[in-house]
């Protein structure tokens, strides 16, 4: 259900019907940025939302993002000490 | 691709599947007693194959594939009724790629554009749109449905052709809701669930809190997850960190794109163009109170059930499943898709028997096709 | 309709021909008289086909000699296929330039040197004759890149509606050489499977250039004679198993032949595949998978393990081939099905064939 993908509003196409353009890796489409707007138009040019059928339905909050990405990032730390505490808990039993 | 490829990183999902094989361990979960999580969203059971994450997880986390596609759990009967609008000489029916080949009693739509009728598919209602301004002698008829995340763009583009005046442009409304059939399988007696992840882009529209009667009346966990790969782990890890310490939240794993309160400009535009059925019917489920949207009778100029006399009430409602179709069972998590006994024989994505097997989200196509069918051997 | 060939044109010099074609097809575009049989058929003929083409026989047959046919164990390969494409030009080709890649392909694929094209068109009344000139220079500039001759063909004209503008046939001789015999039942396991290139151009391109999901991208087909490439690898790898062009259906499709045919498994790793962004984007926007867009100048070929390097090397010595990369490799086959992929994630999944045509999807 509901394909959706990130996308960066390039430039402002039909400002009268809330058209801008979205570029999704290389591929341009004109979306309907309603959802997502809450200022001038303008002032979403160079913004990544999540594209779905044509609209920009949402815009993606980058510290959320990054706060995400730095939660799995201390995982896989936490993860690859208790995995060196492990290895150094074998080596100290192979030893004895 | 920015925010897309971070969340595919293969390495980082070596700690994600570690934590949640220890906590697997913990809760006590194994392949004869497993956790049942049920992701709802259709996206998310093609996210789980395209990735073959099933195969990755422990055989203690058992995954239940949700009715969270709804080009599934369409209604044969509904199916039909779009080809009879399709059938008109005047009409243009436009439909996204998904709905064209769902089986109706007698044919699906591809068969009927084959037949003659002029059916294009579009990427967007607002194709549709621009379909009707460029064709002023034609009525172009918009076949709209989905759930909370594609129920804005066809509001919105109401609104639009409202502002615009346009004559010629309607919309024959299938759009369905989330929480309701949610609600439905949790009061099924046989329900065997322990966790939900629940559909981000459905969240990203009306947030999280229509989910609050999962874990404050059902006592159920459910996060909500994005649809990369390791947005679902992580969410899988964070429902089995619930159900470890005996909790049961909403929680938000993808809040980079879903806000608690959802977006109020969709939100808006849905309160005022719809309104809510008394019931609906979906494939597989049968009816569920409160599940489906029409058009309200402000915008009935819009509404292809007005339009072409097709109310939800005006015809043959309920369609047998055709025998032997298990599709219920396999919803509600009784049953797995090669538990079914047409899976593969009676049932597959050429001649679809039932639901799941309809659209490459239902389960029972993500099964076969990505190999949950048959046998494929585990990643070395 | 009579048929007829593109060589009866008239026996006169060339500043005659030329005077006469200045005279002749002042029409701007097809009607049904230029396929009636009679002199407009013929100016058309003239003017727009055999003046290109430039057919050394007059009759209604070419009539063809080749040295290679002379070596003892030579083998003629024919093949024929039909191009219909919407739109009929676009970014990176048009249907001629397909017309002639896709049957040098068939025939370079199977080992064959491709050396003579046949060319019949449908053409629909009321086609632009200044588009059919741009496909006809496509379809010759292509040949002479190949090295193939378009020595004869044919052509009608339908009523408007009957046809989208035009439809071409082609059909292929090419000249194996002794020895060589490139099949997909030769495929072994723990051979390799080597692609030319970046997989899904031609398939991203022409949904994006039809226009119907209104989407502009930079992307250009594939579209590519591989006649070089392939004599190029044939020499380099006495191992060199098959060979075949991924075109409609995409590289899933192929290797599916390949595995039923050679009854083994193959397996692709997801992070070896080369794809543009533009392509994944497409696909991300679409619900579509590029494992099963069309190209048109990619192929798939499988070498014994010891001879991939020297595959690689030669295929990425031609422009064609400059993103050659190892994809794969064929391997016992089990109880399991034919083709997987390991995932960029290390899981597994299945690459089966396609359930009738892709579609676009939002859900």
């Amino acid at each position: 259900m509901c394909l959706g993908i990130p996308g960066q509003i390039i430039a402002i196409t039909d400002p009268a019907r809330q058209m801008a353009m979205a570029d999704v890796s290389g591929v341009r489409r004109a979306v309907n940025v309603a959802p997502v707007l809450s200022g001038a138009m303008e002032d979403l040019i160079g913004k990544w939302a999540l594209i779905h059928v044509g609209f920009a339905m949402a815009l993606i909050d980058e510290d959320e993002a990054e706060a995400t990405l730095q939660a799995l990032r201390d995982l896989g730390e936490a993860q690859e000490a208790l995995e060196a505490m492990a290895q150094g808990q074998k080596a100290l039993e192979v030893e004895a | 691709m920015k925010y897309a490829d971070e969340f595919r990183d293969p390495t980082a999902a070596k700690a994600l599947l570690a934590r949640i094989a220890d906590l697997t361990d913990e809760i006590g979960a194994t392949s004869e007693k497993p956790v049942h999580i049920m992701e709802i969203c259709g996206g998310h059971t093609h996210a789980i194959f395209r990735y073959g994450l099933d195969k990755l997880t422990p055989d203690g986390v058992e995954f239940i594939h949700g009715p969270g596609c709804p080009v599934c759990v369409l209604p044969m009967a509904r199916v039909d009724e779009c080809v009879q609008i399709a059938a008109r000489p005047e009409v243009i029916f436009t439909t996204f790629g998904d709905a064209m080949r769902v089986p109706g009693t007698k044919t699906s739509l591809l068969q009927a554009k084959a037949a003659g009728a002029d059916i294009r598919m579009v990427y967007s209602p607002l194709d549709a749109l621009e379909l009707a301004r460029r064709n002023p002698e034609r009525e172009v008829v918009f076949f709209g449905l989905g759930f909370e995340t594609t129920t804005p763009s066809t509001a919105l583009s109401i609104q639009q052709a409202a502002r615009e005046e346009l004559t010629n442009f309607s919309v024959f409304c299938n759009h369905i809701t989330v929480p309701p059939p949610i609600k439905a399988l949790l009061d099924d007696p046989h329900m065997l669930l322990d966790g939900f992840v629940g559909p981000g882009h459905v969240s990203m529209v009306i947030g999280t809190h229509p989910y609050d009667f999962i874990a404050q009346d059902y006592g159920k966990p459910i996060v909500v997850a994005g649809f990369e790969p390791l947005d679902l782990l992580q969410s899988v890890l964070m429902v089995l960190q619930q159900i470890r310490d005996g909790r049961a939240e909403v929680e938000n794993q993808y809040a980079r794109v879903v806000p608690e309160h959802g977006n109020p400009v969709s939100i808006a535009a849905i309160a005022d163009v719809y309104e809510t059925r008394p019931s609906f019917e979906w494939r597989g489920l049968g009816e569920i109170d409160h599940s489906g949207l029409r058009i309200r009778a402000k915008y009935s100029p819009f509404d292809a059930e007005e339009k072409f006399g097709i109310g939800y009430a005006a015809g043959e409602r309920s369609v047998q499943e055709p025998e032997g179709c298990a599709c219920g069972a396999v919803m509600t998590g009784r049953l797995k898709p090669t538990g079914c006994p047409q899976f593969g024989k009676g049932c597959t994505p050429e001649m679809p028997l039932g639901a799941l097997m309809v659209s490459s989200e239902g389960a029972c196509a993500a099964y076969y096709q990505y190999g949950g069918a048959r046998a494929v051997e585990p990643a070395e | 309709m009579a048929a007829h060939g593109l060589s009866n044109r008239l026996n006169k010099t060339p500043a005659e021909e030329e005077e006469r074609h200045i005279m002749a097809l002042r029409d701007e575009h097809v009607t049904l008289a230029h396929g009636g049989g009679g002199k407009a058929m013929r100016d058309l003929i003239d003017e727009v086909f055999t003046s290109v083409f430039q057919p050394e026989s007059r009759e209604d047959q070419a009539r063809l000699m080749d040295d290679a046919l002379f070596e003892p164990g030579a083998r003629l390969a024919f093949t024929t296929d039909s191009f219909v494409v919407d739109p009929v030009e676009f970014p990176g080709g048009d249907i001629g330039k397909i017309a002639v890649c896709g049957t040098v392909n068939d025939l370079a694929v199977g080992g064959a040197t491709p050396l003579w094209l046949s060319a019949a068109f449908i053409i629909e009344e009321g086609t632009e004759i200044a588009l059919l000139r741009r496909i006809v220079a496509s379809m010759q500039a292509e040949a002479e890149r190949a090295g193939v001759k378009i020595v004869t063909g044919d052509t009608k004209v339908v009523g408007r509606g009957s046809a989208d503008r035009v439809f071409i046939t082609t059909s292929g001789v090419g000249v194996i050489p002794p020895g060589c015999d490139l099949r997909a039942d030769a495929v072994q396991p723990g051979d390799v499977a080597i692609v030319n290139g970046v997989l899904g151009d031609h398939g991203a391109t022409i949904l994006a250039a039809r226009g119907d999901m209104a989407l502009s991208t930079d992307i250009q087909s594939d579209c590519a004679g591989l006649g070089h490439l392939m004599a190029a690898v044939a020499k380099a790898c006495p191992t060199l198993r098959c060979a075949r062009d991924a075109t409609r259906g995409g590289l899933a499709s192929a290797l599916n032949e390949i595995a039923e045919d050679a009854q083994v498994a193959i397996e692709i790793e997801e992070a070896r595949l080369p794809l543009r962004a533009e392509v994944k984007g497409m696909c991300e926007l679409l619900g579509l998978d590029p494992l099963y867009l069309a190209n048109e100048g990619t192929l798939v070929l499988f070498v014994a393990e010891q001879d991939a390097e020297a595959a690689l090397a030669a295929m990425k010595s031609l422009p064609e081939g400059a993103g050659a990369t190892i994809i794969g490799n064929a391997r016992a086959s089990g109880p399991g099905p034919r083709v997987t992929m390991r995932t960029l994630f290390g899981g597994a999944r299945i690459v089966d064939m396609l359930v009738g045509e892709q579609l676009p999807r939002i859900c």
